[in-house]
C-alpha cells in the first residue's frame, strides 16, 4: 500500500538514513526498531508527510504523498504521535471527534454525524465509558486508546505510530498492542517505532530493523531479531531466548542483555 | 451548552446595557429611556427635554455599546491566545500590540493630534508592531509558539522604551498627565464616531475568531498533531493573529489600556463552559461584554469624577478571581 524508495534524509550535513526501500502491506503490522535516537521517528515522519525527505519517493497508490494537502493527505493517514498531556482539560470526545478535522472545511465545525463517528470508534476500542472524563486526567494508557480512536474516526488507509508504548507500564503496553493488533487484521496497516524488541516478539509482525548506518534490515520479526543484529545495532551484548509457551503449543521468544 | 446558560450568556450583557443607559449622575427613568429608544425605530411624540435625549443617545448608548465590544473582543482574543498558545497565563498582549499602540498614541498627543488622528496613529502602531513581532519569529516558513512568545517580548520591551522615551520628552505640565491619563485607560471619549472607527475591526476580527474555532481546539493539542490532522497550521496561526491584532489595537486606540480582561474572563468562561472553544469563544465575547460594561458603570458613576478603566478593571477583577482560584484551588473547574 506505501512504497518508500530510495528515501534519505539529513539533518544539516548529518544523514541520517539512505537508500531506504520499504514496503507495507495491507492488514499487517511493521514494527520499525532501534535505538534511541537511530532515526526511526524521523523516517516514520518522512512516511507521514511530517517531514520531506531529501532524496526518494514515498508512494501510496498512484500518489506521490508529498505533493498531497495537508488535508487530503490527513484523509488517508493518520499519525499517532508520542504521548503527551495537553493543557486544556477536553473531554475524551472532543478529543475523539478532532479526527473527523480532515474531512471538515476550514471554517466547519463537526457535524452529528462527526460525533456518531466519533462514538463509533470508541466503541471499536473499547473505550466508550471514559467519553466524557477528562482526557488530561486520564492514564498514559488509556490517553494512547483515546489517540488510537480519534485516528480510527479520522477513517485513514494506514495508520502511523511513534512509539506507542514509550511511557507504559507492562499491563498498558501489552494492551496498546493488542488494540493495535486487532485493529490492523480489520485490513489497516499499522506501522509504529519502539526500541523495546520484546514488542515485535509479543505481536509477531515484520520488523524493519534500523541499523547504525541508516540502512534497513526487513523480515519477519523471528529471522531479523537475533542475537547477532541487536547486539550491532544496540552495541551491547545483547541474547534471544526461546520459552516453552505457558498456554498452547510452540515457543516463545523474548531478549535481554546479558550480564 | 445547556439552553438556559445560553439564554442567560446573551440576556446579560443585554439587560446591562439597558440599565446603563438610565444609571448615572443624571437619572433618567427606565421606561423614559424605553420610549426615547423606540422613539429612534419608530416616531412617537417626543414628551422629554432633547438634552435627555442627548444624554442617552448620544452619550451613554455609544460608550456602553463600545464598552461591551471591547470588552468581549479582548475576552475573545484572549481566550483564542491562550488555546493558540496552550497556556493560561498569555493575554492579548503577549505579542506587543498594546505596548505599540500605547506609543503611537503617546507620539500623536505629543504632538497634540485630534482624537481622531491618535486612534488611527495607535491602531496603526499596533498592527505594525505585531507585525514586527511576527517577521522576528518566522523561522523555516514557520513560526513556532515559543519563537512568537519570545519576540513579543523583545517589541513590547522595544516599544515600552520607546514610551518612556515620549514621556521623559514630554511637556510635564501638560503633555505627561496626558499620556499618563490616557494609558490608564478609559471610555469618556467614547462618541457615535469614535464607535465607527473601533467597531468594524472588532466586529470583524471577532467574527473570524468565532469561524476558527473549531481548528483552535485541534491546535491547542500542539502543532504536530494538529498539522497530522490536516490542519494548515502556520496559516491558522497568521488568521488567529490578525484577528486577534485588530481587536487588541482597536480597542487600545479608542480607550487606552485596559489590561486583565484578555487574561482572566477566558479562565471565568471554561469554569462554566469547559475548554472547548466551540463554547468558549461565544461565553468568553458574552462575560467580556458584561464585565467591561459593569466595570465602565463603576467607573462614571462611582465617584464624582471618573476613574480610569485600567485601575477597576483589576482592582474590582482582582479580589474576585482570587476568591475563584481559592474556592477551585487552581483548577478553574
Amino acid at each position: 500500500m506505501i512504497e518508500v524508495r530510495g528515501g534519505a534524509f539529513k539533518y544539516g550535513e548529518r544523514t541520517v538514513f539512505a537508500s531506504i526501500d520499504l514496503d507495507i502491506f495491507a492488514g499487517e503490522v511493521l514494527t520499525i526498531l532501534g535505538p534511541n535516537g537511530c532515526g526511526k521517528s524521523t523516517l516514520l515522519r518522512c512516511i507521514g508527510g511530517a517531514l520531506r525527505l531529501a532524496e526518494g519517493t514515498v508512494r501510496m497508490g498512484n500518489d506521490d504523498l508529498s505533493t498531497l494537502d495537508p488535508g487530503a493527505r490527513a484523509r488517508r493517514i493518520g499519525f499517532l504521535f508520542q504521548d503527551h498531556t495537553p493543557t486544556f482539560p477536553f473531554t475524551v470526545l472532543d478529543v475523539t471527534v478532532m479526527g473527523r478535522t480532515p474531512h471538515m472545511s476550514i471554517f466547519g465545525m463537526p457535524s452529528p454525524r462527526d460525533t456518531a463517528l466519533a462514538e463509533e470508534a470508541l466503541d471499536t476500542v473499547g473505550i466508550r465509558h471514559l467519553k466524557n472524563r477528562p482526557y488530561t486526567e486520564l492514564s498514559g494508557g488509556e490517553r494512547q486508546l483515546v489517540l488510537l480512536s480519534r485516528t480510527l474516526a479520522q477513517q485513514p488507509d494506514v495508520i502511523l505510530l511513534d512509539e506507542p508504548t514509550s511511557h507504559l507500564d507492562m499491563r498498558n503496553q501489552v494492551l496498546c498492542l493488542k488494540t493495535i493488533g486487532a485493529l490492523a487484521a480489520l485490513g489497516r496497516p499499522m506501522i509504529m517505532t519502539t526500541h523495546d524488541p520484546n514488542h515485535a516478539f509479543l505481536y509477531p509482525g515484520r520488523v524493519a530493523l534500523m541499523k547504525p548506518d541508516g540502512s534497513l534490515l526487513t523480515g519477519p520479526a523471528s529471522d531479523v531479531i537475533t542475537d547477532a543484529t541487536l547486539s550491532m545495532i544496540y552495541g551491547t551484548d545483547i541474547g534471544v531466548f526461546s520459552v516453552a509457551r505457558r498456554a498452547g503449543p510452540g515457543e516463545f521468544k523474548f531478549c535481554s542483555p546479558w550480564q | 451548552m445547556r439552553r438556559s446558560v445560553v439564554v442567560a450568556m446573551i440576556a446579560a450583557p443585554l439587560a446591562l446595557l439597558y440599565a446603563s443607559l438610565f444609571v448615572g449622575r443624571f437619572t433618567v427613568a427606565p421606561a423614559e429611556v424605553a420610549r426615547i429608544l423606540w422613539s429612534n425605530v419608530y416616531p412617537i411624540a417626543h414628551d422629554w427635554p432633547a438634552s435627555v435625549e442627548t444624554i442617552v443617545m448620544q452619550i451613554r448608548l455609544p460608550r456602553a455599546v463600545l464598552a461591551m465590544f471591547v470588552g468581549a473582543g479582548l475576552a475573545a482574543s484572549g481566550s483564542a491566545y491562550q488555546g493558540m498558545f496552550r497556556n493560561p497565563l498569555v493575554s492579548p498582549d503577549i505579542l506587543g500590540v498594546t505596548a505599540a499602540s500605547a506609543f503611537g498614541a503617546a507620539v500623536a498627543l505629543l504632538l497634540s493630534r485630534n482624537a481622531l488622528e491618535l486612534q488611527v496613529v495607535a491602531f496603526t502602531f499596533g498592527l505594525a508592531g505585531v507585525f514586527f513581532t511576527y517577521l522576528l519569529a518566522r523561522v523555516y516558513r514557520a513560526t513556532p509558539v515559543l519563537m512568537l512568545v519570545l519576540s513579543g517580548v523583545i517589541v513590547a520591551a522595544f516599544f515600552s522604551a520607546l514610551l518612556s522615551g515620549a514621556k521623559y520628552v514630554a511637556d510635564p505640565e501638560s503633555k505627561l498627565p496626558a499620556i499618563t491619563y490616557w494609558l490608564l485607560g478609559s471610555l469618556n471619549a467614547a462618541s457615535t464616531r469614535s464607535l465607527a472607527m473601533a467597531l468594524p475591526p472588532i466586529i470583524a476580527g471577532s467574527a473570524g475568531l468565532m469561524f476558527l474555532r473549531w481548528q483552535l481546539n485541534v491546535l491547542a493539542m500542539g502543532d504536530d498533531e494538529a498539522r497530522s490532522l490536516g490542519v494548515r497550521t502556520e496559516a491558522l496561526k497568521a488568521g488567529v493573529i490578525v484577528c486577534t491584532t485588530l481587536i487588541t489595537a482597536a480597542s487600545v486606540s479608542v480607550c487606552g489600556i485596559v489590561g486583565w480582561v484578555g487574561l482572566v474572563i477566558p479562565h471565568l468562561g471554561r469554569m462554566l463552559v469547559g475548554p472547548d472553544h466551540r463554547a468558549l469563544l461565544p461565553m468568553s465575547f458574552c462575560i467580556g461584554a458584561t464585565y467591561l460594561l459593569f466595570i465602565d458603570d463603576v467607573a462614571r458613576t462611582a465617584t464624582v469624577g471618573e476613574i480610569p478603566l485600567g485601575i477597576l478593571t483589576a482592582l474590582i477583577g482582582a479580589p474576585f478571581f482570587a476568591y475563584l482560584l481559592r474556592k477551585t484551588r487552581g483548577t478553574w473547574q
